[in-house]
């Protein structure tokens, strides 16, 4: 499904400023694994997304989604394969759109645009259906503008819009940290059943652990640009909080004292 | 008094090409000084050599769009800034113009040209050509409506709204781009072609200063009838350049100077982005969104 192969990310290469924000990582997703990712502040997690998502383009390494080399192809076009929520509320919809208009802008997701109408009787009644398991009552707001929406329910209308179509990959990027403890858990939830629902292969990445001990079948945990730790569902499902910060912390510290060693 | 609202429908097609880029878009776009005056250089020059008049028109509108692609490709794949990409786009259409037209000014009058029948039926001045103009904005607004309500027309208004979002749903941004710049500024220049046959001559500097009618067009119009949907705003687009000839030929009525309504175009534009700022003008509601707007427009110069 998705495999990463070797992955370095060097920010400002050749200045004071240089920052190995990734250091030769590599993991492989099997189709269905919902894999999430832990790690503290620039861990190297978002870069992660970014270079899966094309965003930003990769220094070295090889990334192939079913298969095929997706290296040298840009944003715009790997969105055909790659649905992303990201963490900010405003970043994943058009403010100035209806509800209905940015979903008909997803369902195209990867296909020729061309001048059929951009909602019709038939979408509408889709995208009703899908609102509807929502549950935020939003099936009734259809032509209603995304920017008088609630922080929760643009996110919520986010996750929709980057999963209905079924991509092959789905990226959520800290998509509940800019939300209140009440939406985020109600976005988790969501999330939850979506990813179920289409058997979604997704990468989450979250500042949560419980979050990350919860959802998944599986857990990542970077540190400094390298991936020092890969839990299988069946050691996750019976991790606890103070594991997981007892791993890092062995883990933290071993790499300090090799560090230690080698200078 | 009717040729003010003849011409104002003319500029109405102008307004929208404008409405596009400004408001859709999010562009703030200066090649509409150069292109108008394309289109009006094309069309005369082409009807001047035989060519009947709606085919010389098309053509001028064909050649404004060429010039928004280009604008559109140095903004996108040039990665020049947007007004900077605008300004070069204009100053080097202000030599291609001339070549085009051989002389800085064109004379149309004893040409066959699309104004010709309604001239020779004396319908020019009257209601019926105040009709004719209006039907034909008409159906340049409906078309514009349909086509921003499209799948494509719907990635657009995402490109302006949005464009790391549109991205990530799998929308190339820079072909939106440029397709769009190409659409306003092939408005622009039919507006021109039309413009030189109504008065019956083209004029190398006939676009000066065009952008500012354009934006008083839509920032006026708007405010005036509301944008709340993508129907009423280009609506509100050509009211508002029927409501801004009509300011300037109460102007001149009013003994103005006409070399002054540069100024007084400048200054309407200054003043409908600032007062809506001030006092108790900030609670009429349409007023209100536009005061939101003009902030927009001013982070979106600063980001920039």
């Amino acid at each position: 499904m998705l495999l990463i192969e070797n992955i370095t990310k060097t920010f400002f290469p050749g200045t004071v400023n240089e920052r190995v924000a990734l250091n030769n990582v590599s993991l492989q997703l099997n189709t269905g694994d919902f894999v999430t990712v832990i790690g503290s502040n620039g861990a190297g997690k978002s870069t992660l997304l970014n270079m899966i998502s094309g965003k930003l383009p990769i220094d070295s390494g090889d990334l192939s989604i079913d298969g095929s080399s997706v290296k040298r192809m840009p944003d715009y076009a790997r969105a055909a394969y790659v649905g992303r929520v990201f963490q900010d509320p405003m970043a994943g919809t058009a403010p100035d759109l209806s509800i209905e208009q940015n979903l008909a802008l997803a369902l195209r997701r990867g296909q020729r645009r061309g001048l059929s109408w951009g909602v019709t009787h038939k979408r509408r009644a889709f995208f009703r259906e899908e609102l509807l398991s929502l549950e935020l009552g939003l099936e009734n707001r259809l032509k209603a503008r995304v920017g008088l929406l609630s922080g929760g329910q643009r996110q919520a209308l986010s996750l929709l819009m980057a999963s209905f179509t079924q991509p092959r990959i789905l990226l959520l990027d800290e998509h509940t940290a800019a939300l209140d403890p009440q939406r985020a858990e109600l976005v988790t939830t969501l999330t939850e059943s979506i990813v179920a629902k289409h058997n979604l292969t997704t990468l989450m990445v979250t500042h949560n652990m419980e979050q990350a001990l919860r959802l998944g079948n599986r857990l990542v945990m970077m540190h400094e640009g390298q991936i020092i730790l890969d839990v299988d569902a069946k050691r996750k499902a019976t991790m606890t909080v103070p594991d997981l910060l007892a791993e890092f912390a062995k883990i933290k510290g071993a790499s300090l004292d090799d560090r230690a060693l080698l200078g | 008094m009717n040729a003010a609202l003849e011409l104002g429908l003319l500029y109405g097609i102008m307004a929208l090409g404008v409405y596009l880029t400004f408001r859709i878009l999010n562009f703030p776009d200066l090649t509409v000084d150069g292109s108008f005056t394309t289109g009006a250089a094309v069309a005369a020059s082409l009807i001047i050599n035989g060519v009947p008049a709606p085919l010389a028109t098309l053509a001028g509108a064909a050649a404004g769009a060429v010039a928004g692609l280009v604008t559109g490709v140095l903004y996108t794949k040039g990665r020049i800034d947007g007004l900077l990409a605008g300004i070069l786009t204009m100053i080097a259409l202000w030599s291609i113009n001339l070549r085009i037209m051989g002389k800085s000014n064109l004379p149309l009058l004893r040409e066959d040209t699309l104004m010709t029948p309604l001239r020779d039926a004396g319908l020019l001045g009257g209601a019926w050509s105040i009709l004719i103009f209006a039907v034909a904005a008409l159906i340049i607004k409906f078309a514009i409506d349909w086509f921003l309500s499209t799948d494509l027309g719907l990635s657009i208004q995402a490109t302006g709204n949005n464009e790391q979002m549109i991205r990530s749903l799998g929308v190339n941004t820079h072909r939106t781009t440029i397709l769009t710049l190409a659409i306003s500024n092939g408005l622009v220049a039919l507006c021109g072609a039309l413009i030189a046959q109504y008065q019956g001559f083209a004029d190398v500097s006939m676009g000066i200063g065009l952008i500012l009618v354009g934006l008083a067009s839509v920032i006026v119009g708007q405010a005036v009838f509301g944008r709340r949907n993508i129907f009423l705003a280009s609506l509100a687009v050509i009211g508002g350049a029927v409501i801004y000839r009509l300011v300037i030929f109460f102007a001149l009525g009013a003994g103005l100077n006409p070399n002054d309504m540069k100024l007084i175009s400048a200054l309407l534009v200054v003043a409908a982005l600032l007062l809506p700022r001030w006092g108790i003008l900030k609670r009429i509601p349409s007023l209100r969104q536009m005061r939101s707007n003009a902030a927009g427009s001013a982070s979106y110069s600063k980001a920039n």
